[in-house]
């Protein structure tokens, strides 16, 4: 049996604010969203590294912050690094007395995908094998949005971006998403989950799973970009619980080994309710959004089998 | 003196690199990020013996790469803990980025570097464009030329790093092979914490502390980043003087100290060689045999690099009639190629001091220079002395065109 979940409700959620408001983040950005919520769970004895991207630049323009608790950004692809060095430093000092052995201090590592899946890969990689106690949280806006919208390993097969444009020939991105999620579970650390800001309770509990397991752990959560995915702001957490209505995103989690889908979808939409709100999916043509349901079809009953029973539902609508 | 009395050395046949793992230890430094790289590699196999002995209570991170090394560095340092890390050639390249964070963060990292050349072709040997490479990113570099001044400088570099006057990186570079891998005599502290007077730990630059929150590393909009940059400017001013303090107040507590240039015999003389790092050692022998000559050569030896001591080299220049630069790096497209030569052009000329100074590229790729290459040197230099010739391109001594 499960213990009950921390956070259930939205009266479950801390009323102290870490991430101050007046952001520069875009209108409708569900990236504020997650982080504000991240640093309601951490709480203020934690300290951020941000791998540089949209949040970075948008929270920290000098001389203003949107940072209650420690904050450092050094570059792109080495936030897993950075936080190394942070952990080992807490870890040196409470060995030699500096610090009170007994004070527990968050360290989290935030990056979005291209600081993730693509430039900040082997930094990550090398953190999970060497086991520091540090929570990476990757928010997945699926492109480089803060170069303004390039193809990242994180983006979707068709999707549009500003370097796999709409052609004549090539429409969108011709190679699939990378399982990230999976590759670091590969790495058989203590503590993978993906999560989701539609289904916030279900994402708070994973973070603060994430803050207590012995070692690293890493959150996956799927990030709506109205600028880059092209929707209106105000469908920012409707295509989040959309994506994970259609089977798209599934919210599940890795706990010491064990695999478990944290989110049931007793009945799933037709995938085609999550493209057509999105411009970046406008091309598509009915064939190829069949072919994706198709795909999606196969996953979710990879994912029954590997569960063991339904828990991601036959398609309904 | 009482504090002199404090210190009991014991004398150890070490490798620079050996020496500079021993300062480690007794800089008793909390963290240690490394990669290996051949010819520092045995720096970090020896401080991870001291950690494994439990001599050194550190944390080591074995990354994955010199990014990560000096990632993890800057990550530590912010936290306020006494960071220590040790690269080479393609290791320090690979961190080039970092390099220019960890000083614009104003974080007081130490790293070593056994000076070594840049691929391709891939050369493990010895010579310094990778320390050269390095010249823009604000890190306070020191030269040594023995392992006793590798040992000495990397307590030094705690002492110069860690000064509110600075807030600096630090680089203690030395001749890879020709000093990382050859063994000298060195005194080094019979206690670990015998320099803890001399290097108290009183973390005084912002640190990630969830006590006081600061934000590090945030952006700066036209408005800003240039004043950020010039007090990193200002810094590396303030960091001559620091140098300068720090090696005397290690003098005058060890009996060791080493100055800005190591200079000998240069007043009155004709001619006098400039270098740095190890080959000031095959100057020396060679040159006192053509002292012997009645020869009027002199020495010096530019032991900090970085901020660059022009005032020194003026006062040098103004002791002798021309000064001949044995130059360990090429910066390529230009007449003189040798980095060092350039800045002591500049430095000269700025000063409007009339000297000629002869640019000579050695020891590229750890090519052979013995004390046969320094008197052929001297005889060419005064050859071109004694028929008045401005030199407009470098010598590449040795090379086979």
């Amino acid at each position: 049996m499960m213990a009950k979940p921390f956070f259930r409700t939205v009266y479950d959620v801390p009323r102290e604010e870490y991430l101050a408001p007046g952001h520069g983040l875009c209108a409708g950005c569900t990236a504020g969203t997650i982080v504000k919520l991240l640093l309601k769970v951490a709480g203020p004895n934690t300290i951020v590294v941000n791998a540089t991207g949209c949040v970075e630049v948008s929270t920290t323009p000098f001389p203003y912050t949107s940072w209650k608790v420690p904050w450092i950004h050094v570059a792109f692809e080495n936030a897993a690094a950075v936080a190394s060095g942070i952990e080992s430093a807490l870890k040196a000092l409470k060995a030699k007395g500096v610090l009170d052995p007994s004070k527990k201090i968050n360290i989290i590592a935030l990056a979005g995908d291209g600081g993730t899946y693509d430039i900040g890969f082997q930094a990550l990689s090398g953190m999970l094998e060497r086991g520091h106690k540090v929570m990476y949280v990757l928010y997945d806006n699926e492109a480089y949005m803060n170069t303004g919208i390039q193809r990242s390993g994180g983006t979707p097969v068709y999707a549009w971006t500003t370097t796999t444009p709409v052609g004549k020939i090539l429409k969108g991105k011709i190679q699939q998403k990378k399982p990230i999620a999976e590759i670091v579970a590969a790495h058989r650390i203590p503590y993978v989950a993906t999560a989701n800001p539609g289904y916030f309770a279900d994402m708070m509990n994973k973070f603060k799973k994430g803050l207590e397991v012995d070692g690293p752990s890493f959150v996956h959560v799927i990030q709506p970009c109205t600028t880059g995915w092209k929707f209106d702001p105000r469908y920012g957490i409707v295509l989040a619980r959309l994506a994970t209505e259609t089977g798209l995103w599934i919210n599940w989690e890795q706990e010491e080994g064990q695999f478990r889908v944290t989110v049931t979808v007793p009945r799933r939409k037709h995938v085609r309710h999550y493209f057509e709100l999105q411009g970046r999916f406008s091309h598509l043509t009915p064939e190829e959004i069949e072919a994706i349901q198709k795909e999606v079809d196969l996953e979710a009953d990879r994912i029954n089998k590997l569960v063991g029973r339904t828990v991601i539902g036959p398609l309904v609508e | 003196m009482e504090s002199v009395l404090k210190i009991t050395w014991k004398r150890l046949p070490l490798s620079s690199n050996f020496a500079i793992a021993q300062a480690v230890k007794d800089s008793d430094v909390d963290v240690v990020s490394a990669y290996p790289i051949t010819p520092q590699t045995t720096v970090v196999e020896r401080i991870s013996e001291f950690i494994a002995n439990g001599e050194l209570k550190a944390e080591m991170i074995h990354v994955e790469s010199e990014h990560s090394a000096m990632s993890a560095a800057i990550g530590a340092s912010a936290f306020g803990a006494r960071a220590f890390t040790a690269t080479a050639s393609q290791g320090l390249e690979l961190m080039h980025e970092l390099l220019h964070i960890a000083s614009g963060l104003r974080l007081p990292i130490v790293m070593s570097v056994a000076a070594r050349a840049l691929s391709a072709p891939i050369s493990i040997w010895g010579d310094y464009t990778d320390v050269m490479n390095a010249r823009d990113t604000s890190w306070v570099t020191l030269i040594a030329s023995t392992a006793q001044e590798a040992y000495d400088s990397i307590i030094q570099a705690y002492k110069i790093a860690e000064d509110p006057r600075v807030f600096l990186p630090v680089m203690v570079a030395y001749d890879g092979y020709a000093m990382s891998h050859t063994y000298e005599p060195v005194y080094v502290s019979e206690k670990a914490d015998a320099f803890k007077d001399y290097i108290p730990k009183n973390p005084q630059w912002y640190t990630l502390n969830p006590d006081k929150p600061v934000t590090i590393g945030s952006i700066a909009s036209p408005d800003w980043y240039y004043e950020f940059k010039y007090q990193q400017v200002v810094a590396m001013k303030n960091a001559y003087d620091v140098v300068k303090e720090a090696d005397e107040e290690y003098g005058k507590r060890y009996e060791r100290k080493y100055g800005i240039i190591e200079e000998d015999g240069v007043e009155g003389s004709d001619i006098t060689f400039v270098t740095y790092g190890g080959i000031f050692g095959t100057l020396k022998e060679s040159v006192e045999e053509l002292r012997k000559k009645g020869e009027k050569i002199g020495l010096a030896r530019i032991r900090l690099f970085r901020p660059f001591p022009s005032e020194d080299i003026a006062k040098i220049a103004e002791k002798t009639k021309a000064l001949v630069v044995l130059d360990r790096a090429i910066t390529y497209g230009v007449g003189i190629s040798g980095p060092v030569s350039r800045e002591i052009i500049s430095s000269l000329y700025s000063r409007g001091i009339e000297r000629n100074v002869y640019s000579f590229i050695i020891g590229i790729g750890q090519r052979t220079v013995t004390e046969k290459d320094m008197a052929a040197i001297y005889e060419k230099t005064k050859e071109m002395l004694a028929s008045h010739e401005k030199q407009k391109e470098s010598v590449y001594w040795g090379v086979r065109e």
